[in-house]
């Protein structure tokens, strides 16, 4: 093959994988419909997809809220304007590092998991069994994984930006000396509900489809051998983090391209 | 029966919906399978069970849940009788005793006889068996040989059995069609085929390794390419 048949080869490729990715999407969204009669299966991956991922998630907050505090504070105080730290800390984690970085850690966390478990269940031929029981995978394995993303991933931004906020304070007010109403008051006197906080809401909701969405894609479509099954774990990880940082950028200029 | 490669499983993945034909059609109880709906596809696997080489049983669950599966989510029974059923089915694989076991805990051929098990559980008209001889113990193999043969006859189903063991598949079949490169190459009940086989049906049945199936993959000449300049 020549350079240009192989570029077309090449191009061709990712044109399908992105055909069959909606398709795989769109089975999936019909196949919804059994969650809402047997909300136990969803129940039972939000625990392993979003419980299990509280720690890492809640330990990342805190120390990236203290980083802000010390960054914030040493940027602000040259300008006296030290009071707005809480400002600062508050904006950073609701409007962008909450839902990005949660995001990411997601992808790393429960993203893999997700493509390792439905990897190796479709290479032990547990998801071929499974249609000749005549029970179909999209309902009972893929939608309930993919919904429990879907609905873990903000929750997890929003827990995420609190305990940042508790991080900045903890650095700002308690080490550097801030003071504390201070802290507080122009936090809750500049950060505006509709405008920021939504904005972060929309976001991670996005992620969450996206980080999800690949998550049990790379899976179901992984080569069912273990080399197949270890390179579609890199690829959800990968591909969710570029899918992420392009989408922010994205969504943060629709959303505050007009100021 | 035939040798390895020769489209064996594809053939059973075909007969239950999996994979689709590029032509020409397969007909399950005169149903053609690829043009049913999911609904009736769907309707029409409850009644095939397939028994996977690698048992294929779902790794969370223990073992009275892998045979419960298929049940419950299929039917609506009250618990009680999943129960029943459950260790019916278990007491005629020999497993009742093994019931929370995780799949972990078992050996390869407890896993595939807790497939058989889970395979029978909605009563089947049609089992397929996917090599299920492979890379078991002559214990094990002869409890599943067995196994096949007198839940075909209790149950009143139709088995298909893949394989390439051909000592053990022609001791329990009544019909066996040899397939070779996608073709059926001969066809009869086991003693007639030993018989009145053709030379290619004569070399797999006796296991013969050179024949009308050669012994050397296709190469070029030993000498020249000995002597030869192609490095690759």
């Amino acid at each position: 093959m020549g350079p240009f048949q192989r570029l077309g080869h090449a191009a061709l490729g990712v044109l399908e994988r992105l055909g069959r990715g909606h398709l795989f999407l769109f089975r999936t969204l019909l196949a919804m419909g059994t969650l809402v009669r047997r909300p136990g299966l969803l129940v039972r991956e939000l625990y392993s997809v979003g419980v299990l991922s509280l720690l890492i998630i809640a330990v990342s907050g805190l120390f990236v809220g203290m980083v802000l505090g010390y960054q914030g504070y040493i940027t602000l105080v040259d300008f006296g304007a030290a009071e707005a730290l809480g400002t600062v800390v508050a904006l950073s984690l609701v409007r962008e590092l909450g839902p990005v970085v949660t995001a990411l850690l997601f992808a790393g966390r429960a993203g893999s998991a997700l493509t390792a478990e439905i990897g190796l269940m479709k290479a032990t031929e547990q998801l071929s069994s499974m249609e000749m029981m005549a029970v179909d995978p999209y309902k009972r394995v893929i939608a309930p994984r993919f919904l429990a993303g879907v609905i873990s991933l903000p929750l997890l931004a929003a827990i995420f930006s609190a305990v940042g906020v508790a991080g900045g304070y903890f650095i700002g007010v308690g080490v550097l000396g801030v003071d504390a109403g201070a802290y507080w008051s122009q936090m809750q006197a500049s950060v505006d509900f509709r405008e920021d906080v939504m904005s972060g809401v929309i976001k991670s909701l996005v992620f969450g489809v996206v980080a999800a969405w690949i998550a049990v894609f790379e899976g179901y479509d992984a080569t069912p051998t273990s080399e197949g099954v270890s390179r579609a774990t890199t690829r959800t990880v990968v591909h969710t983090a570029l899918a992420i940082l392009a989408l922010d950028f994205i969504l943060t200029g629709l959303m505050f391209g007009d100021i | 029966m035939g040798p390895s490669g020769t489209g064996k499983t594809t053939l059973l993945r075909l007969i239950g919906g999996q994979l689709r034909p590029d032509h020409g059609q397969v007909l399950v109880e005169g149903q053609d399978v690829h043009r049913l709906s999911r609904r009736e596809l769907y309707r029409l696997r409850r009644r095939m069970g397939m028994l996977f080489q690698s048992g294929a049983l779902l790794t969370d669950l223990n073992v009275f849940d892998n045979v419960a599966f298929p049940i419950r989510e299929n039917t609506r029974l009250p618990e009680p009788l999943v129960r029943n059923l459950v260790l019916m089915k278990l007491e005629a694989v020999g497993l009742r005793g093994a019931v929370s076991l995780m799949p972990s805990e078992l050996s390869g051929g407890m896993a595939r006889r807790v497939a058989l098990a889970r395979a029978i559980a909605l009563d089947p008209m049609l089992m397929m068996y996917d090599e299920p001889f492979t890379g078991l113990d002559p214990i094990t193999m002869g409890v599943i040989v067995s196994l096949i043969r007198r839940l075909n006859d209790a149950l009143e189903m139709t088995s298909i059995v893949v394989s390439h063991d051909v000592a053990e598949a022609g001791s329990i079949a009544d019909w066996v069609y040899l397939i070779s490169e996608g073709r059926v190459m001969d066809a009869g009940p086991p003693q007639q085929l030993r018989r009145e086989a053709s030379d290619w049906s004569r070399q797999f049945l006796e296991g013969l390794p050179d024949g009308p199936v050669p012994f050397h993959y296709p190469a070029p000449d030993y000498l020249d390419d000995l002597m030869g300049g192609d490095t690759r």
